[in-house]
């Protein structure tokens, strides 16, 4: 019910502290550690804003794939990889390559956004 | 000073004379199954020699593919017999010395860290030139004789990887459809294996020591094997080797053309740039499952660090280099 903070100014509030002010006095692994602790939270963010519109758009993706509109994204996701594996979905079907494209974009743009595969 | 500095200074009072002394000792990496040290052997009247120490840590458990200290001093003296640029080998340690599984090579200098070989303007001169040396060294590595090799060095094809990688993904439990279709598609388009020959296993940024005029040796032997030339020449073009700099696939230092010219001019077979896909495509998928093992060392608590979690999320990124392969788009 109550915001504020909110948990997104918490997240943000907590990776200016690790990257402006706990980094630059630690040193050696620790200052590493702490700069890799700041991307873990700015992942997270990214996660909270992105990943719900993600999932429902891998969800469609995969129930018109496999003509499946009742099954939840965990079900799809394994059957389609059941299908890959079984050859029922071949390497090069165009629907399921372009799915599989979209739906890894916006993992990447979760998990990594700079990342110079994505810039097709 | 470490507990080894005892035993490595009697070491090398034995090779080097009794007043021979050991300084500035320096842990520069290490890991569970392997550590490095460098220090400065002191001689009367002469210079002093930077030297470094790779040993297993006592009671460690060899680690996956990983083939041990003795075997990859013998290996790397072999490369060397054929001109590969390498670090002397100065002392392969035996029981006597106790050292461990160790061994003692020259320090060569230099950079590893892949983000200032691609960018720092030092190096803007060996940037035009590492994908032809690239290119050479590989082809002495893959001239190696097989006498020379430990007669025990183990015989990995690209197949046999990939169902050992496969396995491993397979024990995790997870559901990852590009890594599916990797499989599919690779087993599907597995080229015919060439002869074997040495295969240094892990020829990448990194792995390769580099000053102002290029490359100045090869590093870490460690998953070294016999098997298919084309795996090293394939795992170099490796899109998260390129380090963001997409359109020099070799490295994100320069073009294939000059690596395959590189490799041809030293002696190795020709290949074209086709010839690479199926390897490069089997190194990202490999890279794939790395990235997942090392979040199960953070996930079972062997390895608690936020890096390691970290890592895991970068699976991803071989999935989208793996969908760029497959549907064979430009500067995948």
């Amino acid at each position: 019910m109550h915001k504020a903070p909110s948990s997104e100014e918490l997240l943000g509030s907590v990776i200016g502290f690790l990257n402006q002010v706990a980094a630059p006095q630690l040193s050696g692994q620790a200052a590493f550690h702490a700069r890799v602790a700041a991307n873990a939270l700015a992942l997270v963010e990214r996660e909270m804003a992105q990943r719900p519109i993600a999932d429902t758009r891998a969800r469609a993706l995969f129930a018109a794939l496999l003509n499946d509109e009742a099954s939840t994204l965990e079900a799809l996701n394994g059957q389609v990889c059941a299908q890959i594996r079984s050859g029922a979905l071949a390497c090069d079907n165009p629907a399921l390559l372009a799915a599989l494209r979209e739906i890894t974009s916006a993992q990447l743009a979760i998990d990594q956004p700079s990342y110079s595969g994505l810039n097709q | 000073m470490t507990a080894l500095a005892a035993p490595l200074t009697r070491l090398m009072q034995t090779r080097f004379g009794p007043n021979a002394e050991v300084r500035e000792m320096t842990r520069l990496s290490g890991g569970a199954s392997q550590e490095t040290w460098g220090f400065s052997l002191q001689v009367p009247n002469e210079t002093p020699r930077h030297l470094i120490l790779r040993r297993a840590p006592f009671q460690s458990a060899a680690k996956g593919e990983a083939i041990g200290l003795v075997k990859e001093a013998q290996i790397i003296a072999a490369a060397a017999q054929t001109g590969t640029p390498v670090p002397d080998i100065i002392h392969v340690c035996g029981p006597e010395d106790d050292l461990g599984d160790a061994f003692i090579m020259a320090h060569v200098a230099g950079q590893t860290i892949a983000r200032k070989i691609l960018r720092d303007e030092e190096y803007s001169l060996a940037r035009q030139l590492l994908a032809f040396q690239c290119g050479e060294a590989l082809a002495k590595i893959h001239a190696v004789a097989p006498d020379n090799l430990p007669s025990d060095l183990p015989i990995s094809h690209g197949l046999d990887q990939l169902d050992r990688y496969e396995a491993i993904y397979r024990g995790f439990d997870m559901d990852r459809p590009v890594f599916e279709l990797a499989l599919s598609w690779l087993r599907q388009h597995a080229p015919a294996p060439l002869p074997t020959t040495l295969v240094h296993g892990d020829f990448r940024n990194g792995n390769l020591m580099v000053n102002e005029g290029g490359l100045a040796a090869v590093l870490d032997w460690e998953l070294a094997h016999q098997g298919d030339p084309r795996e090293d020449l394939g795992w170099i073009c490796v899109n998260s080797w390129r380090f963001g700099v997409r359109d020099k696939k070799v490295g994100g230092f320069g073009p294939l053309e000059e690596l395959l010219a590189g490799y041809q001019a030293s002696g190795g077979q020709s290949f074209e740039p086709k010839d690479l896909d199926w390897f490069q495509a089997l190194g990202s998928f490999k890279w794939g499952i790395m990235c997942l093992i090392m979040y199960q060392a953070f996930a079972t608590k062997a390895d608690p660090s936020i890096e390691r979690a970290m890592i895991g999320r970068r699976a991803s990124e071989a999935e989208i280099d793996l969908l760029n392969l497959i549907e064979g788009r430009p500067h995948a």
